[in-house]
């Protein structure tokens, strides 16, 4: 027999919640009980008092999976409010990557070129090494780290995507 | 902790004495939640609430002879009343062995507040004696839970509990004590820090427009069919009541799921029986055939639905649900109504107004055609055991021997749930309580326990089979205890009836360990647990042993041996469509093919 899927699409949610133990293995098991795709996920507290956290989630899936997804989320109790970013509107992607190179010569030289035009900063370096830091979208990230590959490339952290919708208004 | 001050009479709910340990405090928050009735099992890390408990005369205690008895009971006791079933159980074994009864009022959305104790915060992840990770087994057959750390969170805790069990889609919710915070005395008492207005605010009442738009399609429907769900029951029997008189107004044909029965009486003629894998013929033809389905508080599962793909192709949807989640979850509709049943019911009878409904004579004459089938005729005798009674005519002659005391009917799980679904009627909500979405077997005797508490004065019937019942066969002592007048009436078939007839359905009768075999003496067994047992062997002797049954005034057991071979029908094999029902008579050639036999 066989097992089909249907065709995915990328989206980003903005969930906020009550910030209470166990709210992110509830959110992250919600996924993977029902079988929805984590892309990336960050979370951290975002009011003065730490009441409140804000979870990025980056999923993929058909359009009624993305529906069921947002769905489920707000039937959990500490979950305030979710915002599909893909859908509500044009908005800002953002992610943070550490990216370790090695090398000498001209592909030390070609390294800090390229991260220059990338406007990635070194933020460790060595006769033999680089760090740099890179801040942008997943894409522009992907790129960079796709370069440095040739270059050097040993170690790689990232994020995973924080987003906010463009203009005056909040999620 | 002797000599605490709360063995007084009632403080209210502002005047709760400072002195109060954490166990006194849930016990005093349950007393003002009303709770009547906690059902549970003693053990180490739960002793301060259970002396807490000891000559309190304000709460019942039931002692179940095995936690998941006591899910099951409380599940029982809330299903029969509409209020929240409690329980309470110790840390490790007793809150796994509750997981089960749990899981169940999660698929079935009946309000449960579990308080299962847990290791002193200290010894939480150790592996300490009976530690189990509670609140992560049961966090997704949950609405909520809580690890409650201080005793200063406790009373809020246990009030916003009850609070989620009990509104929007109800549902189970686990609080965790551990053995310290039961004992220790909080020098204050916090409200929820996180009980913002952003949190739990379920949405009752739909919008204006929708509602308008809903009447629209239900009044130039040609083709219109209610199809209702548990949740006309979970919203009180006034959406009962309303659900009539919104059928009464518009004339549109009823069916139901199994866990919606009794929301619409099974002898009024617009009734079309169950729908769905063994529902009638009429209800799953007419599902097929209708132009405007409204879907009430159900939630298009897989046993109602058949194969998506033909699942009623030419129809507008309109689905109500409290639930967001269960809109477009397997079915897309064409408008989903987010809101309480028995509140949208009141809108849509305000909005229709004084309109007149259509005439629907071409429809109903459709489904006169369908009722014609006869699906539920089944054969007077059985091939295998011809001089056994038909299980299907036990069903019928408990019911006929028994309607007029409108009894409350429980089952186990298989073929005996699905023919006191087909063949029992029933008239009003909350009288038929089954497992649905788990499918527990091992669900009947305690929730038919639970529910005679809640009911002393009602007749109580477990509808079991051999198999199930041994599931949960030692409730039969609670029962005794607490002089429960349970009956169980055991459709005896010496098969794991389903699994048999799934079997030679799709493996050709390789009957693989569904007989059951080394059957106890059902009569004995009731008599060592000091219940009346009665055995039926013959037709003749049906209706004889069933007022045996109704004129004992205490606990029996019926064992009523019946035909082996008689099959559950109609039914829409896995993979099939509404269309494509086998009956009685049609010839299965025993075997599917791989896609079918994936399907449960």
């Amino acid at each position: 027999m066989k097992i089909t899927e249907a065709a995915s699409e990328r989206h980003v949610l903005a969930v906020t919640v009550d910030n209470e133990p166990g709210i992110l293995a509830k959110i992250t098991g919600l996924f993977t009980a029902r079988g929805y795709n984590i892309d990336s996920l960050t979370v951290a507290d975002i009011t003065e008092d730490h009441a409140v956290s804000r979870i990025t989630i980056v999923t993929n899936g058909p359009p009624s999976v993305i529906d069921q997804i947002e769905a489920q989320l707000e039937r959990l109790v500490p979950v305030h409010k979710v915002t599909d970013l893909t859908t509500a509107g044009p908005h800002v992607e953002r992610e943070l990557a550490l990216i370790k190179v090695t090398g000498t010569g001209e592909k030390r030289v070609e390294a800090l070129r390229l991260a220059d035009i990338f406007r990635a900063r070194p933020v460790d370096t060595t006769t033999e090494s680089f760090i740099f830091e890179i801040t942008g979208p997943p894409d522009k990230v992907d790129s960079f780290i796709a370069l440095m590959r040739e270059l050097g490339l040993v170690e790689v952290g990232r994020t995973g995507v924080v987003g906010m919708l463009r203009g005056p208004q909040g999620a | 902790m002797p000599g605490q001050p709360d063995k007084a009479p009632a403080p209210t709910s502002s005047d709760t004495s400072p002195a109060m340990s954490g166990a006194a405090i849930l016990v005093h928050e349950l007393v003002e939640q009303g709770v009547e009735f906690v059902f549970g099992y003693p053990g180490g890390a739960v002793l301060p609430i259970y002396d807490e408990l000891f000559g309190d005369e304000r709460i019942r205690h039931i002692l179940v002879r095995h936690e998941a008895g006591a899910a099951h009971a409380a599940e029982g006791y809330a299903r029969a009343t509409g209020k929240p079933g409690v329980v309470l159980v110790t840390s490790g074994p007793g809150a796994t062995n509750a997981v089960t009864g749990i899981a169940d009022a999660w698929m079935d959305s009946i309000p449960l507040v579990v308080i299962t104790g847990q290791v002193p915060t200290a010894l939480i992840g150790t592996d300490a004696f009976q530690e189990a990770d509670t609140v992560g087994i049961t966090r997704h057959c949950t609405k909520h839970n809580y690890l409650v750390k201080d005793p200063a969170d406790l009373a809020a805790t246990v009030k916003e509990a009850f609070r989620i069990a009990t509104t929007g889609r109800p549902g189970p919710v686990v609080i965790d004590i551990p053995k310290n915070v039961q004992i220790a005395v909080p020098s204050e008492r916090r409200a929820l820090t996180r009980a913002g207005s952003h949190r739990y605010a379920p949405q009752t009442v739909a919008p204006a427009e929708q509602i308008i738009e809903a009447v629209e399609l239900i009044a130039n429907a040609q083709r219109p069919i209610f199809y209702t769900g548990g949740g006309v029951i979970n919203s009180g029997p006034e959406a009962s009541r309303l659900l009539r008189q919104l059928q009464d107004i518009t004339g549109a044909p009823v069916t139901s799921t199994l866990m919606g029965l009794g929301a619409f009486p099974s002898a009024h003629p617009d009734w079309l029986g169950m729908l769905g894998m063994h529902g009638t013929y009429e209800a799953n033809m007419a599902m097929n055939k209708c132009d405007v389905m409204v879907c009430i508080g159900a939630r298009f599962d897989d046993r109602v639905t058949g194969r998506l793909d033909a699942f009623s192709p030419g129809s507008k949807k309109i689905h109500i649900d409290i639930d967001r989640s269960s809109i477009n979850k397997t079915v897309p509709v064409d408008m989903g109504i987010v809101g309480d049943c028995g509140t949208v019911l009141a809108q849509l009878i305000e909005a229709w107004g004084s309109r007149q409904a259509k005439n629907l004579g071409e429809w109903k004459a459709r489904i006169a055609g369908w009722r014609a089938r006869e699906c539920l005729a089944y054969p007077e005798r059985s091939a295998k055991n011809p001089g056994m009674i038909m299980p299907q005519k036990a069903v019928e002659r408990l019911h006929a021997l028994t309607h007029q005391r409108n009894p409350i009917i429980t089952t186990e799980v298989g073929q005996h749930q699905m023919w006191a679904a087909q063949y029992f009627g029933f008239e009003d909500p909350n009288k038929w309580l089954t497992s649905g979405g788990l499918g527990t077997m091992g669900y009947g005797l305690p929730a038919a326990i639970g529910a005679q508490l809640g009911f002393p004065d009602a007749l109580v019937i477990d509808i079991a089979g051999e198999a199930s019942i041994q599931m949960n066969i030692q409730e039969l002592g609670t029962a005794s205890q607490y002089r429960l007048p349970v009956k169980i009436f055991i459709l005896n078939n010496e098969y794991m009836g389903m699994v048999r007839q799934w079997q030679e359905l799709t493996y050709e009768s390789r009957y693989s360990n569904s007989y059951s075999d080394s059957l106890p003496d059902f009569v004995k067994l009731a008599e060592a647990y000091g219940w009346k047992g009665i055995r039926i062997t013959e037709e003749r002797d049906l209706d004889d042993g069933i007022m045996r049954m109704l004129d004992h005034n205490g606990p029996v057991i019926v064992d009523c041996l019946v035909a082996q071979d008689a099959n559950c029908l109609p039914m829409i094999p896995s993979g099939a469509a509404h269309t494509e029902m086998l009956l009685y008579g049609d010839k299965v050639d025993g075997t599917m093919d791989d896609e079918a036999k994936a399907l449960v």
